[in-house]
């Protein structure tokens, strides 16, 4: 995909110098979007139930969850599409239905699908611009800025994924807000499609803006987020930095592979520490330290080929997190 | 006016809404002249009681409230399910958040549209029609006699409120073809079962009181003109009325 090819090297060499997002943009970041006690019920299930987290500007909030966890319930509660059952939410201290020109204050990318096929490019986002008051000349902007003025005539329906999804940022960044949230943004796309979704993020967060994304996979979070809200079954799980989220959920583990592992499992166990199997013959070993276990492995003349901290990886971490709040799984009763 | 602006673009810029106008133009003309010409023939073979109720204006302007208005009431519905079908009317919604702004634009542009259209159908068929019934050798009309303007003027006023029905019932169906169903039914198959029901019934239907108009020979069954056309357009207004009530409390 070329055109995606160009728009990262524009991305990386030239952006500070073209600025392609207005630089007075700057001077009203600060945006925060504010959750207190949200809660939405459809019939007897709550879909959000009582959830509280602030988004803040300057970084980009990763928000995590199962499928059916209630994000993009949430992230229609945000833009107004939903009303709460209970409590509120509210975008630089407003609600989003008080906004008179919301594409100002708030970008989003809730279904880059979400496009009539038999619309061009171009008359989409004029459409769009039309109503919050937005010039023709952002309309070419903001094309130019993901990389599809080429496309701009084309009809919407014969766009692939990745185009699409271009034209749902571009649709966003119509109004230059400080606000910019994305709903499962990599769903789909091709590895340069989410490559450049995620510099696109973290160009963002960079400029002041505050960034929302919602995702089920840990792993992409991992790449993008310096913050994540985590939610399971509607509730508030996590509301932590990524490493801080990493630590507070991952007791600290050592992975060793020794000569004989049984035989030095139970010497682990009987000096206080705690062991699991790991893949092949490793043992998990908690409640003693990398120190404890080598002196222990060379009192007992025990060979150790591998003596490591055992990282816990974010999926592992998530899905630890969340398998209380996991609403369908594979085998459950 | 930003809206509205908005709303036209998303009108302009789709080549169904140009097929849809030039198709009830073109079904306006076509198939009026058909009805004309054939209507004519009948005149020669009728009876002096049928020939007393032989209507010239209102034969000429029977494709557009009989078919025409179907590719009008298209326009209306899907100016709204086409939205839903999509998904483009969150993006829509969030673009603006005032839903009576967004149905008001909308029906502010679809009703102009429809309109302009259906005054051009009524006008193009009623003119293609009398020639058509001039030359069959039947009794024809011209603008200048009494109600004729009336009836042309009032024929597209009624597609204008056809179009406004689709916009309310897309609101309230969200479905392209339910909402094109309870449309058909409500102003094309209702009217044609007519006879079988009770009279109050055609007396009292909005969509045929609303056509009341459209008669320059007075039919004792039907409301009076200014009446009918209370009733109907009373009607579309409180259809909208709802559509906005249910819009504003619904979750997109």
């Amino acid at each position: 995909m070329a055109i995606g090819g160009r728009y990262v090297c524009r991305k990386r060499t030239e952006a500070h110098r073209d600025r392609p997002i207005r630089a007075d943009s700057v001077l009203r970041m600060s945006v925060r979007i504010e959750a207190r006690g949200l809660t939405k019920q459809y019939g007897h299930t709550l879909a959000v139930d009582d959830l509280s987290f602030t988004v803040e500007p300057g970084r980009v909030t990763g928000f995590l969850g199962p499928n059916g966890a209630g994000k993009s319930t949430t992230m229609r509660m945000i833009l107004g599409l939903d009303a709460p059952t209970r409590g509120t939410v509210t975008v630089g201290g407003r609600r989003y239905g008080e906004l008179r020109a919301p594409a100002h204050e708030v970008g989003a990318l809730l279904d880059a699908r979400a496009v009539h096929p038999g619309r061009t490019a171009f008359h989409h986002l004029l459409a769009l611009a039309q109503s919050n008051g937005i010039a023709a000349a952002r309309v070419h902007e903001v094309l130019e800025l993901v990389g599809l003025s080429a496309a701009a005539r084309r009809r919407a329906g014969g766009f692939s994924l990745g185009m699409n999804q271009r034209l749902g940022v571009a649709a966003a960044l119509l109004g230059d807000p400080p606000v910019l949230m994305f709903d499962e943004p990599v769903n789909g796309l091709d590895p340069e499609g989410i490559r450049w979704i995620r510099e696109l993020m973290r160009g963002f967060a960079a400029e002041g803006r505050t960034v929302l994304v919602s995702s089920h996979l840990m792993s992409e979070m991992a790449l993008t987020a310096d913050h994540l809200v985590v939610i399971g079954r509607g509730r508030l799980v996590a509301d932590s930095g990524l490493e801080e989220f990493l630590r507070s959920t991952a007791e600290q583990e050592m992975l060793v592979r020794a000569a004989d592992p049984d035989a030095f499992a139970r010497l682990l166990t009987a000096s206080g520490g705690s062991v699991r199997r790991g893949d092949g013959d490793a043992l998990l070993v908690s409640e003693l330290d990398g120190a404890a276990i080598g002196k222990l492995a060379a009192f007992h003349g025990m060979p150790l080929s591998e003596l490591a901290p055992h990282r816990v990886s974010l999926e592992d971490a998530f899905m630890e997190l969340t398998r209380e709040s996991v609403e369908y799984r594979a085998g459950a009763r | 006016m930003n809206v509205i602006r908005s709303e036209w673009t998303k009108f302009r810029s789709l080549r169904s809404s140009v097929y849809t106008a030039l198709l009830t133009v073109a079904i306006a003309v076509g198939m009026g002249m058909l009805i004309s010409s054939g209507q004519a023939r009948g005149y020669l073979e009728a009876t002096p009681e049928e020939r007393a109720s032989f209507d010239p204006t209102n034969l000429s302007l029977g494709a557009c409230f009989y078919l025409a208005q179907l590719a009008i009431g298209v326009l209306g519905v899907l100016s709204v399910t086409s939205e839903y079908a999509t998904g483009m009317i969150r993006t829509s919604l969030a673009f603006v958040p005032r839903r009576g702004m967004f149905l008001a634009a909308k029906a502010v542009v679809y009703g102009g549209a429809a309109f302009v259209l259906g005054q051009v159908a009524a006008f193009a068929a009623y003119f293609s029609g009398q020639a058509m019934l001039a030359e069959g050798g039947a009794p024809h009309t011209s603008l200048g006699d009494p109600f004729v303007l009336r009836a042309v003027a009032g024929t597209g006023l009624w597609l204008t409120g056809v179009a406004l029905i689709g916009v309310a019932l897309g609101v309230l169906l969200r479905a392209t073809a339910g909402a094109f169903a309870v449309l058909v039914a409500v102003t094309l198959v209702l009217p044609l079962v007519a006879g079988l029901l009770p009279e109050w019934f055609g007396r009292w239907w909005p969509t045929m009181a609303g056509l009341s108009v459209t008669n320059v020979v007075p039919n004792p069954d039907l409301l009076g003109p200014w009446q009918g056309m209370g009733l109907y357009w009373s009607c579309v207004a409180a259809l909208l009325g709802v559509a906005l009530a249910v819009l504003r409390r619904r979750d997109v």
